[in-house]
């Protein structure tokens, strides 16, 4: 029997493309919700967690009968800015939409949001992947809308609880034209994304606290077709590394799907991160009917092009055109720039650093935050408050620069400091990782390391060089990184030839 | 038509001698209310009402010297009643529903603040159509309110226990609010002035919403200079009502008084009467009132000029597209979850949509028949056919009243075509019931301001009250029309 695909014959040897649209749902970083004056996020401070229960509603947000919306306009240029900085047209006339679905914590009934008119649409984001980030492409932008947030559901003894102090939290939500084609592509545009609304101050970026929260839609097609296949709505899923996984096994599942003579329904699937795998949440026919209408308590959002000029003039450099700078002024390869960039953690920490350091040394500066700086904080408990200093990190690329340690050494050093926090130069002296440029006290190292390894010395001698490094690499490890290691190969290569 | 009860001003004037003062007309209004057997109020606020009102009569004797502070307490110590719609921080506000029989809102709603302030004293909550739908006051959870005069009758809804409060003197005036004529239809069955002034001069903050883009707030008095003056207070822009409209309010207490004292003020005044409005099946009686009172606007000096609303007969289905479309959506939030009262049922539920059903029970028939109702024109399939299209007639409808606002300054016609009907006499039929409405619901839709003033009875002593609308923030105009017609119709 031959299977078919959207009227294509398809077999185990056939190769499918991955369709992928993304939502993602940014919460905007301001003091008060987007329709009434209760605190929108915790006190500085404190973390979501800390903050007592229904604590930061009022009767507007908590839905209480008589009570009426109330635009909030620092939510409003926010959007703006959100859209501005992702090349989206702004509507200067935008509606507030209600959409309709009973859930515990809904305490309205309905969701306010936009439908029809949405504030932002057309836009686009440049992204980069690859091993080096050597791939590009431009992904579309279908529209940005405004809405707010649900409460929250807790449920425990068999009893559920709602928080509301989630609701009428203010979102945005950007929705991209159907146009990644993989998994990696997806991860590219959700870190891109990320970094432009941490970059421009709307959104504080917290992933755990769901501040960036995505949908991805997922279908396949078999290469070459134009049509679009049966869609699956992964819902929710707020690290990029679990929604580039969740694709990856969706595109998988559907292949299978489709190869074993099934077919895909339209659906809404969950992620289950420790299993590594999708569940189904409901199929289209479960699906509610939102029935939007323009809610009646908002009139609509009238803008000028002014406000709107305004907000364009006040964005600050945006994560592209700040990689290319760093590649003009500190030679950064292009990688590294964009991995310097697109957080605005790291971004700062390197402007504060260089301003301590000087640019000259910007490109060392670079390597130590790329190298081991990202490594050591991402593998870090996120609880953890550890962290650097711009201090410490300009002292060290000063260190390393004049040769008073060494690139090996200051990785040492940059653990030290993160676990344990201090000076640079204590450090440097208290561990005794000032670097050896001294002959006399490389020379005995390596002739103990000759004599120990004859074989290699032969396999050098015979003509095989790249046992150099094997050399230079023990002769590191010896002294602790602390070998000058221009001067320490420059020594080994004297004594293998000598 | 001439009002036995005394107006607010006349109550200030026998406070001022000393005849009487705010507590003991407050005390006179309870006993009052305890003995009437109308149900004109659902909960009374006694403890709080006598404490506000013993502290003015405190203030007027020691503070004021005896002398009614009119300029900045223009309703010191005068008593009134409050739709049970409208939000009082501490009070039960129930909507007339079972649904709310034991929400405490935690705030109080802009209007009633705004009376309060002035020195207004808050006696109870009035009975109403549960959630404002509803044009006899039947479709109440808490009982019918009695007609004022013929207990066999309706007071009208959805405000009835307001109508039959401010006639039957349980108050001195009411709050009232009005969706498609829920102010206009009571105040003409029970014989009292109510105005719902344009769509977004008063703050809907705190008016529990039945239909958000039509409710509006107005006052039911016994005078046109209440009337008046409780609608200057109430008015102007409220930060937690984003439609409230940035129109100052005007002194239409002036204006009322302007008029009273000018024989001439209507002269010239262009009176439109709508072809479509005065058809078959309006009473006989009510014709005869209408046009009697027609007749005295052009004694007035006003000129009486033909205008036409050609898409009136839309009107009903628009709205009933209109007002339950949006209902639908305001009444979501009853669930049981946060609002609204959970059965025992809902407590055993298994799952939230069981939940739902069992906690959404509890709504009267008239509010069903209308979520249902809404529930379908919203829907994915039909919006286009059901709200987008009744949205579309909706601004034609607006286009017919700017046309005939070219031509007329007010246009007039009966409130409705019957007066007051027997209890039980159409609650079996919701159409007929919807009809009742007809000549209110255009004003309604188009957002304008409109009156019912008193203009007759009929042979069975029911009252009759003719319905002016006038232009957008027109109110002016409606009260200088209504203020003649109060002291020259008799």
């Amino acid at each position: 029997m031959s299977l078919t695909c959207l009227g294509v014959s398809v077999d185990v040897n056939t190769e499918f493309e991955a369709v992928i649209g993304l939502e993602v749902h940014v919460q905007l970083a301001t003091d008060s919700k987007i329709f009434s004056s209760a605190r929108a996020r915790p006190e500085p401070g404190n973390s979501v967690a800390d903050e007592a229960v229904n604590k930061n509603t009022t009767p507007v947000c908590a839905g209480h009968p008589g009570t009426l919306p109330v635009l909030n306009q620092k939510a409003v240029n926010y959007a703006i800015r959100a859209g501005l900085a992702t090349s989206c047209k702004i509507n200067l006339k935008s509606i507030f939409a209600r959409k309709h679905y009973f859930y515990p914590d809904s305490p309205k009934g309905y969701q306010i949001s936009q439908y029809d008119l949405p504030l932002c649409e057309g836009g686009h984001l440049d992204i980069e992947w690859g091993e080096e980030g050597e791939m590009t492409k431009r992904i579309g932008i279908t529209r940005i809308h405004m809405e707010e947030d649900a409460g929250k559901s807790v449920h425990h003894h068999g009893y559920s609880l709602v928080n509301l102090n989630r609701a009428g939290v203010p979102l945005i939500e950007v929705v991209s034209e159907p146009e990644m084609r993989g998994p990696a592509e997806a991860g590219a545009y959700l870190r891109k994304l990320y970094a432009i609304v941490t970059a421009i101050g709307v959104c504080d970026g917290n992933l755990q606290e769901g501040n960036f929260r995505c949908d991805a839609n997922v279908s396949i097609r078999p290469k070459g077709v134009k049509e679009f296949g049966t869609r699956v709505e992964i819902k929710n899923v707020n690290s990029f590394r679990f929604v580039e996984k969740a694709i990856e096994y969706e595109v998988e599942r559907q292949r299978q799907v489709i190869l074993s003579g099934g077919k895909l329904v339209q659906e809404t699937r969950l992620y289950d991160s420790q299993k590594n795998r999708t569940f189904s949440m409901r199929t289209k026919e479960e699906a509610e009917d939102y029935r939007y209408f323009p809610d009646p308590d908002l009139p609509p959002l009238i803008l000028s092009e002014e406000q709107v000029e305004a907000i364009r003039a006040s964005l600050p450099e945006l994560p592209d055109q700040k990689r290319d700078r760093y590649i003009r002024e500190f030679g950064l390869k292009r990688y590294d720039s964009t991995l310097l960039t697109s957080d605005v953690l790291w971004g700062r920490l390197f402007q504060e650093s260089v301003a301590l350091c000087g640019r000259e040394n910007g490109k060392i500066l670079a390597n130590l935050m790329i190298g081991e700086g990202m490594r050591l904080v991402s593998s870090a408990d996120p609880d953890e408050t550890k962290g650097f200093t711009a201090k410490q990190f300009s002292d060290l690329a000063l260190a390393v620069a004049d040769q008073t340690v060494s690139m090996t050494a200051a990785k040492q050093i940059l653990a030290i400091l993160f676990e344990q926090g201090g000076e640079v130069g204590a450090v440097i002296d208290r561990e005794g990782l000032r670097q050896v440029s001294d002959l006399s006290a490389l020379e005995p190292v390596i002739d103990e390391i000759l004599a120990k390894n004859p074989k290699q010395v032969e396999e050098y001698r015979s003509g095989k060089e790249k046992v150099l490094g094997f050399f230079v690499g023990q002769a590191m490890k010896a002294t602790r990184g602390k070998a000058n290691p221009a001067l320490l190969q420059d020594l080994v290569i004297r004594k293998l030839k000598g | 038509m001439k009002q036995t009860l005394p107006s607010i001003q006349e109550i200030h004037d026998s406070f001022d001698a000393g005849t009487s003062d705010p507590l003991s007309l407050t005390e006179g209004f309870f006993t009052r209310i305890k003995a009437s057997k109308h149900n004109a109020y659902i909960t009374l606020c006694e403890d709080r009402a006598l404490q506000q009102a013993r502290n003015l009569s405190i203030e007027l004797k020691t503070a004021f010297q005896g002398k009614v502070p009119r300029q900045t307490h223009p309703l010191f110590g005068i008593p009134l009643g409050i739709k049970d719609v409208l939000t009082m921080d501490g009070v039960r506000t129930t909507c007339a529903s079972r649904i709310l029989e034991n929400y405490v809102p935690p705030f109080t709603a802009t209007a009633v603040a705004r009376l309060e302030v002035a020195g207004a004293v808050s006696l109870g909550k009035l009975n109403l159509d549960e959630f404002a739908m509803g044009s006899s006051n039947e479709n109440s959870a808490f009982g019918p309110v009695l007609h004022p005069t013929h207990p066999d009758r309706v007071p009208g809804g959805s405000s009835g226990g307001s109508g039959t409060a401010v006639a039957a003197d349980l108050c001195v005036a009411a709050l009232g609010t009005d969706t498609g004529g829920s102010i206009r239809l009571p105040a003409s069955f029970c014989g009292v002035v109510g105005l719902k002034p344009t769509y977004g001069r008063i703050s809907r903050y705190g008016q529990i919403a039945f239909a958000s883009s039509l409710d509006q707030i107005g006052p039911m008095t016994r005078t046109v200079r209440d009337a008046a003056l409780l609608t200057g207070i109430m008015a102007g822009v409220d930060e937690n009502d984003s439609t409230t409209l940035a129109r100052a309010p005007e002194d239409w207490v002036a204006v009322v008084d302007r008029a009273n004292g000018d024989s001439s003020s209507l002269h010239g005044l262009r009176v439109g009467i709508p072809a479509e409005y005065f058809i078959d099946g309006i009473d006989p009686g009510v014709r005869q009132a209408i046009e009697r009172a027609i007749e005295f606007l052009k004694q007035e000096g006003a000129l009486v000029v033909p205008v036409s609303l050609p898409h009136t007969e839309y009107a009903v289905s628009t709205y009933y597209v209109i007002a339950v479309s949006e209902a639908s959506s305001n009444l979501s939030r009853y669930d049981g979850v946060r609002f609204g009262v959970r059965p025992e049922g809902a407590m055993r539920a298994a799952t939230p949509s069981e939940f739902y059903k069992e906690a959404r029970a509890l709504f009267g028939a008239e509010v069903k028949r209308r979520i249902m109702l809404g529930t379908f024109a919203l829907s994915s399939g039909y919006f286009d056919a059901y709200y987008r299209k009744a949205a579309q007639v909706r601004r034609l409808m607006r286009q017919d009243f700017e046309n005939a606002f070219q031509k007329a300054d007010v246009l007039v016609s009966p409130v409705s075509p019957t007066t007051a009907f027997r209890l039980g006499e159409k609650s079996k039929n919701p159409l007929q019931m919807y009809l009742t409405d007809i000549f209110t619901i255009p004003a309604s839709l188009a957002g304008l301001p409109a009156m019912s003033i008193p203009v007759g009875e009929d042979a069975d002593g029911l009252s009759i009250g003719m319905h002016l609308i006038g232009p957008r923030f027109g109110e002016s105009t409606l009260l200088r029309v209504a203020s003649r017609i109060e002291g020259g119709l008799s």
